[in-house]
This record gives C-alpha cells, structure tokens and sequence, in this order.
C-alpha cells in the first residue's frame, strides 16, 4: 500500500514521463521517414497514381567496358535503369550473334553482367555492340578501332611500371633539379618563383578537374560522376587543409623553414593524388585500346610534368633541404603514377580515376591557397605585386605551352 | 589462323540463326524429330470445293506463341455457302486487338493484331467468289481492313474508319485472281502497318494452279525500339524460326511459295533460294511465269508466286539477299528429303 510521501506531484510526472531521452529525438525523423518509405512502397499506386510512362519504357543498359580478345568480345554492361532488365538478343555489326551472359540475362537494378560474344573481330575495325531487351529495347556501344585488350600480366606491370615512371617520376625529379639554381636566385626573385608554382598549380588544378568531368561524363548516369568529383575536390581540399593545421599550423611559432618544408610536402601530396589519378586515366586509356602511347605522347607528358617537380621545390629553395627530405617528397609526389597505371591498366575503372582526380584537384587547390598564404606572409612587398603576376601568368603560360604535347 | 582450329572458327563464324540452325539440323538425327512436320492436308489440289475452314481464333483465344509453320500452311478459305445463283459465298472474321508477341527468341513486342497474329490470317477464295468479311475493332486506336485488288469503293477499307468498339462489314467479288495483301488504312499508315496489321489475300484461278506443296511467306520486319529502323526481319513473324525450323520438302516435289513483302522502313525486301531456281510470277495475275531465277526484290506491298521443286536432297536456305536482313533474322532452310526407293 503507497503512502502519502512515495507519490509524486502530478506536473512533476507529467514532465519527467514527456521528456523523451535525446537518441529518442535522433531517431524519431528516421522512423517517419521509415514509415512513409513503407507507405509509398506498399500503396504507392494509390498514392500518387500511375506513372505516365511505364517503367519498362525507362530500362537502361549502359556499357562499362568493351574487351578484346582473339575471336571474343566481351561486354561489362551494368543495368543503370528504374527495373529490372533481360538481355534477349545480341547483334554485332547489325547481325544477330551468339552470345553468353554471366551471372543472369535478367540483371536487377544497378547489377553488373558479362556478355560475351564469339565473334571474329578484325583488327582496327569498328565494332558496335548492340544488346536488345525482352521489350524490344537496344543498346549500343561502338568502339571505332578494335585491338586486342592487353591482359594482366608480368611483362605488362613492366610496361606499365615503366610508363608511371617516365611520365610521372622521372618528370618530377628532373623538377628537383632547379633546386640549386633556386637556391641562388636573389631574394625578390625568389617569389617570383614561387608565383610561378601557383601558376604551375593552378593549371594543373583545372586540368585535372576537366579530365575528372571528361571521365564522368563517360560513366553510366546512375553512378553520378559530377557528384564524386564534388565529394572528392572538398575531401581533397578539406583533408589538406586538417594536415596543414597539423603540420604548419603547429611550427608556426617554430622554425619558418620547417613550415615551408611542410608545404612543400603538401603540394608534393597533392600532386602524387592528382598523378595517381592521372596513372589511372592513362593505363585504363592504353588498357581499353582508347590510345597508342607512342614515344611524342610520353615525351610530352615528360615535358609537362617537369613543372610539377619544380613546384614542390621552390617554398623551400632558401632552405636547407637534406636529401633524404627530396627523395621522399619526389616519390610522394610522382610514385603514384605507377600505382595509378596499374591500377588503372588492369582493373579499369572510370569511378576510382574520376574520384583521384578530383581528390587531386582539391588538395592542388588547398596548396596554392598555403603557398599563397606564406608568400603573403614573409613578403617585403605585396603578394598582389607586378612581379609576382607576370609569374603566375608565366606559370599558367608554361603549363598550357607543354599541355599541348600532352593529348589523352 | 594460328591457334583457331576450322571447327573453332566455323563454330565462331556462323551468325545466330545459322548455329542454332545446325544444332537443331544436327539434332534430327533419325529417331529424333525437332523441326515440326508439315500438317496433312497442306497440298491443294482444288481449293474451290474445300469446304471447312480454319476456325478463326476468336478474341483472347489467339495462341501464346506465334506459330510461324501454322502460318506457313494455314489458309482461311472462310464460311462457305452456295448461294441461290450458283455463288460461292464466303465470310470470314477479322478482330483487330492488341497483344504482346514473342518476334525473336526472348523479344516481346506490343503488336497490334488481327486475330491475335502477325501476319493476320491468310484469307483464300477463288475468282468470282462474293467475299464478306466482318471486322471488330476490339483494339484501342481505329483500324480499317484495306484489301488490295478490284472492289467497290465501300470495300476498300479507307474511309470508313472503324472506331475501338466498331464493327465494318467488307462485301466485294474477288477479282481479279493472284495474290495480294491486306492491311489497316489508318493514318499514320506507316505505324499502324509497322504495328502487325496486315496479311496475305490469295485469289485461285477458277481452273486452279497444278497440284503443289503451297506455302505462304509473308516478309516482315519488327522495329522494337521505335526508333523507324527494325531490328529483326522475319518471314511469318519470328526471326531465324526457319532457319531453326528447317521445311521439310522432297526431291521432284512442286512446291509454290506465295511470297508477300509487308516489310516497313525499308523500301525493298528479297528472297533467295540456294541451289534452285524457280519460276517467277509476278503478283500471280498471270499463268505463264514471268522469268526463271533464283532471287526476286519486291516494293513494300509487292507479291509474287515461286515455283520450284529440288532436284538434289540435303540442306538449302532461303533468305533475304540483302544480307543485312538475313543476319537480322530473315533467314529460313529447307530439308529436301531424297525420294523413298519403290520396291
């Protein structure tokens, strides 16, 4: 039996029995929108009545990847639309052909198949693929020279191993060697340079977020490509910029030599992901046939490259820069170019090329705003000076001049 | 060719139609029959005292699967009555209705039929036959029933536009006698031709043509995407059904194929017969045949007859000569039996 002190105040049960904990809160949202999901998904029909089109008119199959091997075609092709989709018919050159889909004809949404076709392809001809769906839809994909698909092997890590390092390591210690000659220019000379690297930088910047929107514009529309390069430029940029706080941030009161240090292993970070991405979009172009790399293309990318070297360098020209610190940031800078041809040599893929560039693109971004900052702060004169605007510009100028040799 | 055996490449080589085509000729090993033998009672001899009829698949009752060999042998000689005058009087029904059909294996496409098949039935009758064909519309757009040859303007099936739900009744002598083709008259007439409604009109002479193996052909094509090119071409309805099916025929057989070109998009559509030549009637309104040949191109809504029969047995195709419409589906085998021995 209670007794009179064990009950509570009315109000007093009242508020403690309505003040629902605080994960209660965070879920609350998330069960409605639960609920609602269900709802639509149940009685949708009923609540927005029937679609104007019918799904089945929206199917899509998009091709990923065409390969070519001796008497064999082989489709990647992902099913990119609302429903699922069955492959029923295959033509090649506008003839009905044999084929074979793995895992199923019936791909369900977003799942990927192979389609593999016998067909005796001639060497440097057009080959169009066409797949036609149970409702009679047709999908097409034509490559205009067809070659045969390198496959995964030694020799080919070789090949492609050496590729990343003629347009991608040797490039940006060939960069390092204008280390001495910057060590003796002239103090007001010295920003001039460094206005040179943004220039280099920012050039390089743009470029890579252009490959990175050139490539998304060629993966199916469902992966959102213009969104991974949004997520990869702000990731790119914000992640610098925590490292930056990190390093920088910390010796500020310190050294200024290690604070330029740092930034120079920054920009050679951001440059190794923009080369990473770069490797990418080279191997898979030489994998998917796409490119001949002949000697001019690789001697351009040389050339072009050369710059990326010279701007990781030049914040710490009137340091002190032992040689173990030059190594280290030139591999940081140009390794992942071989890493990247791999990668992207042997299992393309648009998305991981398109997400590198754009990481690339972000953490140049982030870089040239540290090196501009730096150069604001121990400027004699203004950053916005005529000397520093001719080096920009010259820096611009230069990467556009050598970009000219380079033709993906 | 290092590195592909013959068999390698004759197996990677052959288009679709032709592989299945040797695995089903392969697989009517004796004792094992795949390709479906011809009905009895295809060979008419007189069509004019065939009485019966092929009862007419009425509304919803059509087949699931086209059957491209029943089209192949099936003639409509309608209902038959003798009228007072001596006449022959013949009626026939045509339901227009909407139905998905299977044009090539796995490929459905939303046809608009009549009596449920693409082509629609073949109707048959003899020169000055009274011909009465009643049409319901039991699709969702307004159709006609335009036959080709002489008639009264009222049973021309252009203005009288049936509406969905409508019914038209087509009464007109057949004249003259060879071999023409129906289809809808509605405007856009290039969709609802594409669409599957059409089909083949055959007028016998009154002294009917020699005895024959009779088949009928009609050439088409299915533009399944809707973009105004097609992606199959068949004959009687299915790509490759032939090439998959063989025909069956014997050596010294006559055989008479009546050929009708409803094919849409393309201008012209052909038929080449491998090791024969045959004789060449145009539209059938002659007797006496126009040339001996062994490939004929025909308009859109061109027909003609071909007589031939084969002197050698084994494997002979027939296809379009345009090769891009026999890769396409338009590709067909016959599988000339040699003669049994007499004791």
């Amino acid at each position: 039996m209670p007794t009179q002190d064990e009950t509570l105040p009315v109000a007093e049960v009242a508020r403690t029995s309505w003040r629902p904990a605080a994960w209660l809160l965070l879920l609350l949202p998330v069960a409605i929108l639960a609920g609602m999901v269900a709802l639509f998904l149940t009685k949708g029909e009923r609540l927005i009545g029937r679609p104007p089109i019918p799904p089945d008119a929206l199917l899509k199959i998009e091709f990923e990847r065409l390969v070519f091997r001796p008497g064999e075609v082989i489709a990647t092709v992902r099913n990119t639309g609302p429903d699922e989709v069955t492959i029923a018919q295959v033509a090649v050159n506008d003839a009905l052909w044999q084929f074979v889909v793995s895992p199923t004809a019936t791909l369900g949404r977003m799942q990927r198949a192979i389609v593999t076709i016998p067909y005796l392809w001639e060497t440097g001809d057009p080959v169009e693929v066409k797949l036609i769906t149970s409702n009679g839809l047709a999908f097409k994909h034509k490559v205009d020279i067809a070659a045969e698909t390198p496959r995964p092997s030694l020799g080919m890590l070789g090949i492609f191993a050496l590729l990343g390092i003629y347009v991608g390591v040797i490039p940006v210690y060939l960069g390092f060697l204008w280390f001495p000659f910057l060590r003796r220019v002239r103090e007001r000379w010295f920003h001039f340079f460094l206005s040179l690297t943004a220039g280099l930088l920012i050039f390089l910047g743009v470029d890579a977020l252009k490959e990175a929107l050139e490539a998304a514009g060629k993966i199916p529309g469902a992966f959102k490509g213009v969104g991974i390069i949004l997520i990869g430029v702000s990731v790119g940029l914000l992640g610098l910029m925590a490292v930056g706080e990190r390093t920088m941030g910390r010796r500020q009161s310190g050294a200024p030599g290690s604070e330029r240090l740092a930034l120079a292993y920054l920009i050679a970070a951001g440059i190794g992901l923009h080369n990473l991405g770069e490797g990418l979009a080279i191997g898979a172009a030489y994998a998917l046939g796409n490119v001949a790399l002949g000697t001019f293309l690789i001697v351009g990318f040389t050339i072009h490259n050369t710059t990326e070297g010279f701007g990781v360098v030049a914040p710490v020209a009137r340091d002190r820069v032992a040689l173990g610190h030059l190594l280290a940031m030139g591999l940081l800078a140009g390794g992942p170019t071989v890493v990247g041809t791999w990668i992207g040599g042997f299992t393309y893929s648009a998305l991981w090329s398109i997400l590198f560039l754009a990481l690339g693109a972000g953490a140049i971004f982030q870089v040239v705003y540290e090196l501009l900052k730096l150069m604001n702060r121990d400027a004699r004169e203004r950053a916005g000076s005529v000397a520093n605007f001719v080096g920009l510009v010259l820096g611009l100028g230069i990467m556009y001049l050598t970009g000219l040799l380079v033709q993906l | 060719m290092s590195g592909v055996s013959r068999r390698q490449f004759l197996r990677w080589g052959l288009p679709a139609g032709l592989g299945l085509a040797g695995a089903a000729a392969s697989a009517s090993a004796p004792g094992k029959e795949t390709a479906p033998s011809l009905p009895p009672g295809m060979v008419h001899p007189n069509p004019t005292h065939y009485m019966g009829g092929r009862p007419v698949p009425t509304e919803r009752q059509a087949p699931d699967a086209l059957d491209p060999m029943q089209i192949l042998t099936a003639f409509d000689f309608g209902k038959v009555t003798r009228l007072p005058n001596g006449q022959i009087q013949r009626e026939y029904t045509l339901i227009a209705f909407d139905r998905e059909i299977e044009v090539a294996k796995g490929v459905k496409f939303p046809a608009w039929t009549l009596n449920g098949s693409v082509p629609g039935p073949t109707i048959r009758c003899t020169e000055g036959d009274r011909l009465i064909i009643h049409f319901r519309n039991e699709a969702a757009h307004p159709h006609t029933i335009h036959l080709h040859g002489i008639h009264p303007a009222n049973a021309d099936g252009v203005f009288e536009v049936v509406p969905p739900g409508g019914t038209y009744d087509y009464d007109l002598m057949a004249e003259p006698f060879g071999l023409f083709l129906y289809h809808c008259h509605v405007m856009p007439l290039k969709k609802h031709i594409h669409k599957g409604l059409y089909g083949a009109f055959i007028v016998d002479p009154k002294t009917p043509r020699p005895p024959a193996k009779e088949l009928l052909m009609v050439m088409n094509g299915f533009d399944t995407d809707l973009d105004g090119e097609n992606e199959f071409y068949t004959v009687n309805g299915i790509a490759n059904y032939f090439a998959e099916h063989p025909i069956s025929l014997q050596v010294g057989e006559p055989v008479r194929i009546y050929l009708v070109n409803t094919t849409e998009f393309d201008l012209i559509n052909s038929f080449h017969l491998h090791g024969n030549m045959f004789k060449l009637f145009r539209t059938g309104t002659s007797l006496t045949n126009f040339e001996i040949t062994d490939t004929v191109m025909l308009c859109q809504g061109e027909r003609c007859i071909l007589e031939f029969s084969y002197k050698y047995p084994g494997k002979f195709m027939f296809h379009a000569h345009q090769s891009e419409f026999a890769e396409l589906g338009w590709m067909g085998m016959f599988d000339v039996q040699a003669r049994p021995q007499k004791a």
